[in-house]
């Protein structure tokens, strides 16, 4: 198997061999006995270190589609900025819609040290050729739906990233950490203003479990199909980037968001749920998976709009790049002459 | 079966058929890679906390405040070329840190230090 070193990270300059160094193969056995006992250990792999290319491509596709979720998930949210109920409704929500765009760019980064090219990534999501979270593909349609989405869809997301934050990939496990603890932000405000509006007027609580109805089983969803179904999670448990299986994580946010729904005086949308004595676990009724690929397939209420609007922000801000790319020049060019 | 990864984050996303990076670099200009470090509080050094985009130095320090220290996270902050910075390579580790491998008189632990006496 021919693989190469990464040294494309403009952010070292390699002391040893240079460039792309395709290296032959009992090296690179070498290197991935290394690299997998490394991995086994619960250690960590920097950028610079030798990986499979497997494990690059895995990891470039993962953080890329991650990065690309936060930046296209404000677009729900930010949705509602400007009908915010109240003004701390409105800070709070601007604070968070903002975290997600940092998100999208600790991402980013972490991507780049990969040997990634951000502008490249962009132009693959702009084009559709990679996706993002099929939950930013439905429409939020009341402000219940806001405070349902820091509550669920972010409770969700903090199942799912919190094991990341000990993925093998040192970068990407660093800025794990730092979205996890805004994330916790991000739920408890979700769940405050859920708290509000449950108990508020009948209008406002018939509200907020509308909001429950609509959006808990694409949170389940969230945590994709069973891991027998994914045949790639073995491989990516192997290398340490994956911790626990989807069902696992499902489970794991159902226990704790039920007794929440239940906080709440709201009922969860799932008429076989129950709670299981033996096991001390809730468990739920059957998903419907056929929706879930239809959303994934494209046919989401708000698919062409979210890629859409994207690409509209990224050329209506060109002029502004080009802008700060010029005064820097102009910058350079003064330094040079003086 | 299209298989999913549950562990991108923000949940489920496909990964058959799409593509990592393919070297289809775009040709317009990119803003140049900055390097952050934040000093978290007085009394502390600076330390690594990511990196960033951007156009000139300038800009890079008001990013760097806006992405690295929206909850007070810093009371400093430097920002570096990342294209500057010079690197040990992790494949020369073993001879390029040997010359501490086989010095441990160099720690304390090294030294028997006799029952009952202190401050040695």
């Amino acid at each position: 198997m021919l693989t190469r070193t990464i040294v494309r990270y403009p952010g070292v300059r390699v002391g040893g061999a240079g460039g792309l160094a395709v290296q032959t193969a009992e090296l690179a056995t070498g290197h991935e006995q290394e690299f997998q006992e490394r991995v086994d250990a619960d250690g960590r792999i920097e950028p610079r270190d030798w990986m499979p290319e497997g494990y690059r491509k895995t990891l470039v596709r993962q953080i890329a589609q991650h990065a690309h979720s936060e930046i296209i998930g404000m677009q729900p949210e930010g949705n509602w900025i400007t009908r915010a109920p109240s003004l701390r409704r409105k800070c709070i929500l601007v604070a968070k819609v903002q975290d997600e765009a940092g998100h999208g760019l600790y991402l980013y980064s972490a991507a780049e040290t990969l040997g990634a090219d951000r502008e490249e990534l962009l132009d693959l999501l702009h084009r559709g050729r990679q996706k993002y979270s099929t939950i930013f593909n439905y429409p939020t349609t009341s402000w219940a739906d806001v405070a349902s989405i820091g509550w669920l869809v972010d409770g969700a997301a903090i199942m799912n990233q919190v094991p990341l934050t000990r993925c093998s990939y040192g970068p990407y496990a660093r800025a794990m950490t730092r979205v996890c603890k805004e994330e916790s932000f991000h739920q408890r405000q979700g769940f405050e203003a859920m708290t509000v509006l449950a108990n508020g007027t009948p209008a406002q609580r018939a509200m907020a479990q509308d909001a429950l109805d609509r959006w808990w089983w694409p949170a389940l969803m969230m945590f994709g199909p069973s891991d027998s179904e994914s045949p790639n999670s073995a491989q990516s448990m192997a290398w340490g980037i994956k911790r626990f299986s989807n069902d696992d994580l499902r489970q794991r946010f159902v226990d704790a968001t039920v007794p929440q729904a239940h906080h709440l005086g709201l009922t969860v949308p799932d008429p076989d749920l129950r709670f299981d004595e033996d096991s001390g676990h809730w468990i739920s009724g059957e998903i419907d998976w056929t929706e879930f690929y239809a959303v994934m397939k494209g046919d989401g209420p708000c698919n062409r709009e979210r890629v859409r609007n994207r690409v509209a922000a990224h050329e209506d801000g060109a002029w502004v790049r080009a802008a700060a790319a010029a005064y820097a020049d102009k910058q350079v060019a003064r330094q040079v002459a003086a | 079966m299209t298989s999913f990864s549950a562990a991108g984050g923000h949940g489920a996303i496909p990964t058959d058929g799409v593509p990592a990076d393919e070297g289809n670099v775009p040709t317009r200009p990119q803003s140049p890679l900055w390097e952050v470090f934040v000093r978290s509080r007085r009394g502390l050094s600076h330390t690594h906390a990511g990196s960033l985009r951007a156009p000139d130095a300038h800009m890079a320090l008001r990013h760097a405040r806006d992405l690295y220290t929206r909850r007070q996270e810093g009371v400093s902050i430097w920002v570096v070329p990342a294209s500057v910075i010079v690197a040990s390579s992790p494949d020369e580790k073993d001879s390029f840190f040997d010359p501490a491998g086989d010095k441990p008189y160099r720690h304390p632990t090294f030294y028997d230090v006799p029952e009952g006496l202190t401050h040695l």
